[in-house]
């Protein structure tokens, strides 16, 4: 090995502590089902799903309760068998009320899956088929429906898929779990993926804090000459797609464009698991895998729980808050949700649950810009996010627009550095969304 | 005298002629004729450019008036003097200007709009505040309190009262209406200044929500609407008041238990009698 050689990574980002001890170690567990299930219509980015049931109706679990509208859309199956009890609007863990079917579940479970699918003879349309009725989401963050993400447009040539495991937020262990729990699937997953587009180049990335899983994916894939496992350096946001792609292949995907456009697809570990479960058990999407973790809750855990589990139940589950408990964010902690209603549920692409305490957060007094700069150097993109943020609050759109507002991906990098503790990344936010309206406006008139 | 010198001169007069020469063609063909009037109109206006009349500032409403395209009472922030002076210098009618005044249409303040559990940490400013869950009230349609409409507003004319609720001041008020604008709810409507009957609410909420986000939200139960033969109209849970048939003796002002449809003015002395 070549001493000189650095770890792969790309330009700017932080060292947050990672926190990750609290909950590296246990092991998944499946929590048993809640007393209600509350599913959101909502669960992908696009549009809401169009439900099948009414009040009233026995559902099965792994039955098909919802359908997708449109392209950019999942269908939705219920997580247990029970008795719908009414659709309507309820809280969920992006803050809004949206329409949700609430399920009473019954005391056994019914089973209603699909098909099983020997992996070694399905086809890529068969895959692509289950990937689409399983109802299968990106589990990175955004939601984004994975068939869409397997289906590129004819004239983008794809030539390899990367697996994300950088998991670079701190406290969140999913991932890693995932990788050390069931190394196999991982790899199989990914198989049925470069299938699915017809790639026979796969890549998986890993941060360097992570040596345990890395040494337990390079052993599988010991055989599978076209699959490596690439270490990249501990850093945040590593485990942004662009910032992967450009660590992984010293591709540099070019703004407002997606990753297809430089030849790759990038997919989350925990996305890979499903596809393997749905394909291989002919499992829908109806669990999600996440990380209950932060020094407020009792007993940090890695869990498996049903699509729809209130958020209440999971933390009484984890042996409840203690009394230091300031704050409580869905997600990781630089880029999750602060939630207000614990009666909001888990959904698909939840990764995480933190209950933080008071050291653990940031809310300190703002003060005036010092124009140090330290924001700009640690801008993964290559922002100027001192100058957005102020662009931004000064209502000053067109200028912001031309300093490429609408590319940030609202990592937090740089709110996390301002020593002047300004919340840029809120008002850059908040600039980026009034922009994108006033393109659109733009657009139709 | 030295040659060098002479050559000097002849070049820098030389040059100087030549522009003067093209300088005086340009003024010739590229002559632009302004309609004096626009001047005249424009010296009348407050020059305050806060473009309540839709025009992109004042000049720009001058061009218009002289154009025909703006009525001569279309400059809400002059008001009736201007429209008389505009009026003279085109030679025409004023006609009756009616003020226009923003009126917050949302009673929700701290006290009595129900708060969900969280501190708010970040950007003092309705949209931001919308986009981290909607704010921390409960009620999804009401004021947010971020104070956008007093940041809009380009002659000091509102206040955040004690309750947290935007207060418009009506001396100071020209009506040029960015206040409006400015609001992401939809809190904030224009209306002719005398007018006194309003529904202090924009909850969409079924009665039993509505209820229990805010004290003096809307319940929509509708008791207004009844007898005010299409006065008053309900829709989807919220009373909407329909000004061109209302009668205000059909409306049973008492009967509303939130106080959400009343008088702009004598509310407060209401609430004491109770």
């Amino acid at each position: 090995m070549n001493l000189f050689q650095k770890a792969k990574t790309f330009r700017g980002g932080i060292h947050p502590g990672e926190a990750k001890e609290l909950s590296e170690n246990s092991v998944f567990e499946t929590m048993p089902n809640p007393a209600a299930i509350l599913i959101p219509l909502q669960h992908s980015a696009g549009k809401a799903a169009k439900p099948l049931v009414k009040k009233g109706d026995d559902v099965k679990c792994g039955q098909l309760i919802a359908e997708p509208d449109g392209f950019i859309s999942a269908p939705i199956h219920s997580p247990v068998s029970g008795k719908v009890t009414k659709i309507t609007p309820a809280a969920t863990v992006g803050g809004f009320p949206k329409d949700t079917i609430l399920i009473t579940p019954a005391e056994t479970n019914e089973y209603d899956f699909m098909e099983t699918l020997n992996p070694d003879k399905v086809t890529p349309a068969e895959i692509k088929e289950r990937v689409k009725q399983a109802g299968i989401v990106g589990k990175g963050g955004a939601a984004f429906p994975t068939y869409v993400k397997l289906s590129p447009p004819e004239d983008k040539k794809i030539d390899v898929i990367i697996l994300n495991g950088c998991e670079c937020e701190p406290y969140l262990t999913r991932d890693y779990r995932f990788m050390i729990e069931r190394t196999n699937e991982v790899v199989s997953g990914l198989q049925l993926i470069m299938k699915a587009i017809g790639v026979d180049k796969g890549s998986i990335g890993i941060e360097d804090n992570k040596p345990g899983a890395i040494a337990k994916l390079k052993e599988a894939v010991k055989f599978i000459p076209n699959i490596t496992v690439d270490v990249v350096k501990t850093k945040y946001p590593q485990g942004a797609e662009k910032m992967l792609i450009k660590a992984v292949t010293n591709r540099e995907v070019p703004p407002g464009k997606l990753p297809m456009d430089v030849g790759v697809v990038i997919q989350n570990i925990g996305t890979a698991i499903a596809v393997h479960d749905a394909v291989v058990k002919g499992e829908p999407e109806i669990t999600a895998a996440l990380t209950v973790s932060g020094k407020g809750i009792n007993q940090p855990k890695n869990l498996i729980v049903r699509v729809g589990t209130p958020l209440s139940d999971v933390i009484e589950y984890c042996g409840g808050v203690n009394e230091y408990v300031e704050k409580v964010v869905v997600g990781g902690p630089m880029m999750g949700v602060a939630q207000f209603d614990f009666s909001a549920p888990i959904q698909k692409a939840t990764s995480g649950l933190l209950v933080l305490t008071e050291d653990e957060i940031n809310a300190h007094e703002e003060t005036p810009c010092l124009k140090c700069g330290m924001c700009v150097d640690v801008c993964p993109l290559g922002l100027e996010p001192t100058k957005l943020a102020r662009l931004s609050k000064l209502d000053r759109l067109e200028e912001a627009e031309k300093l490429d507002i609408t590319v940030c991906m609202e990592c937090g990098t740089c709110t996390y550095t301002c020593p002047a503790n300004i919340p840029l990344v809120q008002w850059i936010r908040l600039g980026k969304q009034r922009v994108m309206t006033m393109q659109r406006e733009r657009k139709s008139a | 005298m030295e040659p060098t010198l002479l050559i000097a001169i002849a070049t820098m007069g030389g040059l100087g002629f030549l522009f003067a020469g093209s300088l005086a063609i340009a003024d010739k063909k590229l002559r632009v004729v302004e309609n004096p009037l626009i001047a005249k109109v424009n010296d009348v206006l407050p020059g305050a450019n806060c473009g309540g009349c839709g025009k992109a500032g004042c000049y720009d409403f001058a061009v218009n008036v002289v154009e025909g395209k703006s009525p001569v009472n279309g400059c809400p922030v002059g008001g009736e003097e201007t429209s008389r002076a505009i009026a003279e210098i085109m030679g025409v009618e004023a006609g009756d200007s009616v003020k226009m005044l923003p009126r917050i249409l949302c009673r929700g303040g701290n006290s009595e709009a129900v708060k969900k559990m969280v501190n708010y940490y970040g950007p003092l400013s309705c949209s931001a505040m919308h986009l981290v869950s909607g704010g921390d009230k409960m009620c999804y349609y009401g004021c947010l309190g971020g104070g956008d409409c007093i940041e809009a507003c380009p002659f000091d004319a509102m206040f955040m009262n004690a309750d947290g609720l935007p207060e418009v001041i009506e001396e100071l008020c020209t009506g040029c209406g960015n206040c409006v604008k400015a609001c992401l709810r939809d809190v904030i409507e224009m209306h002719p200044e005398d007018r006194n009957v309003f529904v202090f609410c924009k909850n969409h909420d079924d009665p039993k929500t509505s209820k229990d986000v805010c004290s003096v939200a809307c319940l929509g139960c509708g008791i207004c609407a009844r007898k005010s033969g299409g006065g008053v109209e309900m829709d989807n849970y919220l009373a909407v008041i329909n000004y061109d048939k209302l009668d205000e003796s059909t409306i049973p002002f008492d009967k509303c238990r939130t106080n959400a449809i009343g008088h702009l003015r004598e509310i407060n002395e209401r609430e004491t009698i109770n």
